[in-house]
Order: C-alpha cells, then structure tokens, then sequence
C-alpha cells in the first residue's frame, strides 16, 4: 500500500489525522503528514476512511 | 390527459424553518424523493438548486466550477438582508481560490488538532467557571445566556486576542449580523465591527511586546510587514469571531436540547463516556446546524441529471444531505453506533470549518461536563413551546430554559 499527500491541495483540515491517527499527523504548518515510519500505512484499516474523508482529496492511496 | 414527467415538481420555497429544532424542514426533502437536486426559489423570486444527495454534495462542493464569492453580481442571496451587505468583502468563507488559500495557509497552524488538543485545559477551566457560576444562582437557568454562548465566546477570545470584557458588544453585533432582523441592522453591525477591529489593531500595533492571540501574529506578522492591509485582517478578524462563537454556542444549546429529548441516548453516554466523540459527529450530522450553503455556478455543470448553468445559484442543504439514507441507514434515528464521520456538518471542499477541531473540543468538554456536573438536568419548559431560531440563519435554540 503507498499513500500520497498532495500537500499543494492540503488545506489542513486534519481529518486524516483524526481518522487514522496511527499513520497521519498535522506538521507545524498544519498540513497532513505521515508518521515516522508509517509511510506504507502498516495495514491500517482506517486508512481508506482518512482518504475519504480528507475534504479535497489531497490523499490517494495505491 | 398528458402525465406530468416524474422529474418536474413545484419548486420548492427557500429558506423555510424547521418545525422540530433538530429536522429538517419536510419541505426540502419530500417532494423529490430519491433525487439529490431539486428547483427551489429564493426570497425574491429567484430560481435557484437545492443539492439535497450526499454523493452529489461531496462532488459539487469540491467543484471550482461553484463559487463561493459573494461580491459575484449573481450570486444567490437567501435574505434581503443578505443581499444588503453582499458587496463586502468575507474572508475564507467569501474567498475562491487561490486567495483562499493564501487565506487558509495563514490561519491553519493556530487551529490544528495539536493546538486544540493544547486548549483544551483553558477549555474545561472555562466550562467549570461558567457552570459555578450557573450553579450559585439557580435553579433553573436560561442555558444558552448563562452556558451555550460564554464558553465559545471566552475561548475564541483567549484564541483570537480579543478582550471577553466587550462580548455583550460582539455578540450583539454578530447577533444582527447573522439575524438582522432588517437588512440595515446587518449592514450597520458590519460597520460596528469593522471600527471595533480598527481599534483594536490600532491598540495591538502601539504594544511593545505583542500579545499570544492569533490576532496579535496577524498584526505584527502580517500587517507591518504588509503581507496583509488592514481590510485584510479586519476580514479574518471579523470571520474567525463570528464563526468561533456563534456556531459552536448553537451547537451547545441544540445539542442539550437533543439530548435531553433522546433520555435513552443519554443515559448510554452516561454509561459510555468513551462514545462521546462519536456522539459529537452524530449530533454535528443530526443538527446540521449551517443548513444551506450558498454557491454561484461560473460555468455549466451537469449534476444528477440536470444541467447547473453558469449564472445559477446553488444551496447545500447539509440536514437532508446528512440524512441521505444511501449513507445513513434509519438516518432520523440518533445512534452512537454509526460511523457519521462523512458527514456534511462542517461543510466539504476547500472551505471546510476551519476551526472544526476545536470546536469538537469544545462541544465533547461542555457537554460532558454539563451532564456530569447536573446529572438531573432537565427541560424548565415544555419541548414545544421552546423558541428556535428561523430557517434563514444558523440553527440552534434561541433560549433554553433548564433546572436541575
């Protein structure tokens, strides 16, 4: 599994991080990033849910 | 006899109030069941598309084909007195990209889910002090004066770098703004804030050492340097106040009334303190309480089965969107069980609440807190006879009168 962020089209909203706090947090500037060593997502089940619900489909995961 | 096609309905009337505080009104989802757009009429006659579909409300609302710039000479107005102060300039909510973005990318850090989390301290010490407060002169208390608008009022303050000692000012002032009743009330409470925030710019601009508020960055990082004029921070000033106490205050309010209304529910919240965040997106899908965001088509789209024409005005109306049974099975029906997490409550697309994360904190700490604290909390009224605000404006309860 390899998640993208679009940091371009992140408006921080931080959904992804409250979806799936396991595998995204905000950075200092509030856009979405993955934890350390989460980059593959780790077989977290919420991840397709915090794609979803980012509100401008700045993560795409393949 | 020729059958009337099964797509042509009677427009429907827009804005209409609701009958129950907490559903939406019948006529924006009965006559065209099944289908996500409908044809409603504005205030003043005007045609325009009611989104009622969940999957359609997430395409349109990501759309850049839909504007959300009022200042557009067609751009749809629900209220006479909304069309009154169109020509000004809002900010976030008033922006399209790529202004908005500029405007976003500003304002994000100060409202992330690290800084919400840090508020939260601040949060409950406010919640405790105004329920002290409720307690030493009741039974009963009128909740939405003594509890529902203080608490989000003081922290968008503390946030924002704003003194709580002028609140009874702007609250009135968002009050008119938000309600009018006539239009020239709204146009002059846009006046009294904007000489508000001048003042206090200029107070803030003569302090040596600067303040911690997101006011006091916006000063002393955006306007000395001239990454912002002063309309530009009047702009957010003016937005992130109004939105910071206003909605949240709605949601408190309404959303004791809901619980008090569902004793079930409560009870298992009580049993169950650990659904509380669930419970709050449950009660954000319910009560959806900013029913009827406003966008203009730039360019024709084509959106479930009907062409939207460049020029046409849009409504999102988030109660039926959240209601959308393809989503949310039995979706009249309060459950802490269900995943409302797509929910439309705090918008979708670029203009996505801003502050939803602190505004979750404050609901999960005000009204855990509230129901902890007064665990006999009680109606003082009778359900129906408890005045709501109009369908024209944000939701929520215009009083609330409570013993315990």
């Amino acid at each position: 599994m390899h998640i993208d962020i679009d940091k371009d089209v992140c408006i921080g909203a931080g959904q992804c991080a409250l979806a799936a706090p396991a595998v995204f947090t905000q950075d200092d500037d509030g856009f979405s990033t993955l934890l350390p060593d989460r980059e593959d997502g780790a077989g977290n089940p919420m991840i397709r849910e915090a794609a979803r619900a980012c509100p401008v489909g700045a993560i795409t995961v393949t | 006899m020729t059958a009337t096609p099964p797509t042509q309905t009677e427009p429907v009337a827009y804005p209409q109030d609701r009958t129950c505080p907490y559903h939406p009104p019948t006529a924006y989802s009965s006559p065209h069941d099944g289908r996500p757009l409908a044809r409603i009429t504005l205030y003043d006659g005007r045609p325009a598309w009611l989104v009622t579909g969940h999957a359609l409300a997430r395409t349109l609302l990501t759309d850049p084909r839909l504007s959300t710039d009022r200042t557009r000479p067609d751009f749809p107005a629900p209220t006479e007195r909304f069309a009154a102060v169109r020509n000004r300039r809002i900010a976030l909510l008033g922006v399209d990209d790529p202004e908005h973005h500029t405007q976003r990318r500003m304002m994000v850090p100060s409202f992330t889910l690290r800084r919400a989390a840090e508020l939260r301290p601040q949060i409950q010490r406010i919640v405790d002090e105004r329920l002290d407060a409720m307690v030493a002169q009741g039974p009963p208390a009128e909740l939405v004066s003594a509890f529902a608008l203080p608490v989000p009022s003081m922290v968008i303050c503390a946030l924002l770098g704003v003194p709580y000692a002028d609140h009874d000012f702007f609250e009135g002032q968002s009050r008119r703004l938000l309600r009018g009743p006539k239009a020239s009330d709204t146009q002059d409470a846009r006046d009294q804030l904007d000489a508000y925030f001048e003042e206090l710019i200029d107070q803030k601009l003569k302090q040596e050492r600067p303040g911690d508020g997101v006011l006091d960055e916006l000063v002393h990082d955006r306007l000395r340097t001239g990454e912002l004029d002063r309309v530009g921070v009047i702009a957010l000033a003016t937005i992130l106040l109004v939105a910071g106490h206003e909605t949240t205050a709605n949601m408190i309010s309404l959303g004791t009334f809901t619980l008090l209304q569902h004793p079930e529910r409560l009870a298992e919240l009580r049993e169950r303190p650990e659904l509380l965040p669930t419970a709050v997106e449950e009660l954000m899908r319910m009560l959806s309480i900013a029913d009827g965001l406003l966008r203009l088509a730039t360019e024709d789209i084509e959106a479930g089965g009907e062409t939207i024409r460049a020029g046409d005005g849009v409504v999102f109306a988030t109660s039926v969107i959240n209601r959308d049974e393809d989503v949310y099975p039995a979706p009249d029906t309060l459950d802490w069980h269900r995943s409302a997490r797509h929910h439309v409550g705090f918008g979708f697309g670029i203009h996505q609440c801003l502050g939803q994360n602190l505004a979750r904190a404050e609901m999960e700490i005000a009204l855990r807190t509230l129901f902890t604290r007064l665990p006999a909390l009680r109606l003082a009224a009778p359900a129906d006879e408890i005045p709501f605000k109009p369908g024209d404006t944000i939701q929520g309860m215009l009083e609330l009168p409570v013993t315990w």
